[in-house]
């Protein structure tokens, strides 16, 4: 394995590429590492994000049956707690990222492209840990029994 | 106007990728429709701290026909971000796949088109319930 960052030779902007070489990628630094996590996460949310849509609301009367006592059963497992704090994590960072990537499409004046990304990651954040304190502190046993 | 015309630029900064342009536009709509909603979902399910009374009244929002059409689609959006990202994981760690890839987008189609017939009928099927009941 290379221990440089192959930097791949610059190509025309519309001109046919090699079949076979595939679509471009960051060539290295912060890119290249948001790059693989968005792709890293998706794979673990495919499971957890379409395991979770498929049991709040498709199977079993979906969402018909979700109260709070349906959550206190859910939340007395250490199992679920732990799925639904890593999916809150990753499906947050994977979403805030995502919406950078759009507005280096959309928002071409720095500083508007800077405060959009600027907010969405404070929003990210304050909900990362709101949702953690929740997950972590809710104790079923501290509310009347189902 | 033909297509050769198009692709030597004349109309400008457009993606001019056929079918892979539709696929591309959805995977950005689905992923900020996505986004959008679980911003309000962290916050809503965080009342259940609150206790039975405060999270059962955000739990009866879902009691309304036209939330359960919304929720319909956010299934359908989850489900089809899902599996394009993964035909685009795979082209893209796998990048001999790119001359496999009009099988792979006609591939996802179909996967996203089989699944969503039974969960459209199991929640299709409850929100007539739903409008039945009244």
């Amino acid at each position: 394995m290379a221990t440089t960052t192959e930097v791949r030779p610059q190509e025309p902007l519309h001109g046919p590429k090699p079949p076979g070489t595939g679509r471009d990628r960051p060539v290295g630094g912060f890119e290249l590492w948001t790059w693989l996590f968005m792709r890293i996460s998706g794979l673990v949310l495919l499971i957890l994000a379409v395991g979770h849509v498929l049991i709040m609301h498709v199977l079993d009367e979906g969402v018909d049956r979700v109260n709070f006592a349906f959550i206190q059963l859910r939340w007395a497992s250490p199992f679920w707690k732990a799925w639904d704090w890593l999916m809150l994590v990753l499906a947050l960072l994977h979403g805030v990222n995502g919406l950078r990537m759009i507005t280096l499409d959309y928002i071409r004046p720095h500083g508007a492209r800077l405060a959009v990304n600027t907010f969405f990651a404070v929003l990210g954040a304050a909900l990362m840990a709101l949702g953690t304190i929740i997950v972590v502190t809710f104790d079923p046993t501290q509310w009347p029994a189902p | 106007m033909s297509v050769e015309g198009d692709r030597k630029g004349r109309l400008g900064p457009l993606y001019k990728g056929h079918e892979g342009q539709y696929s591309w536009l959805l995977h950005r709509v689905t992923g900020v429709a996505i986004i959008l909603f679980l911003f309000a979902h962290v916050v809503d399910t965080a009342v259940v701290g609150w206790g039975p009374d405060a999270y059962n009244r955000v739990a009866s929002v879902y009691h309304n026909p036209f939330v359960r059409l919304l929720e319909l689609g956010l299934v359908a959006a989850v489900l089809y971000h899902s599996i394009n990202g993964v035909r685009i994981t795979l082209i893209d760690f796998f990048p001999r796949l790119t001359r496999h890839a009009r099988g792979l987008g006609i591939a996802t189609v179909l996967l996203f088109v089989a699944a969503m017939i039974p969960i459209t009928w199991i929640m299709g099927t409850a929100i007539i319930d739903l409008l039945r009941e009244g």
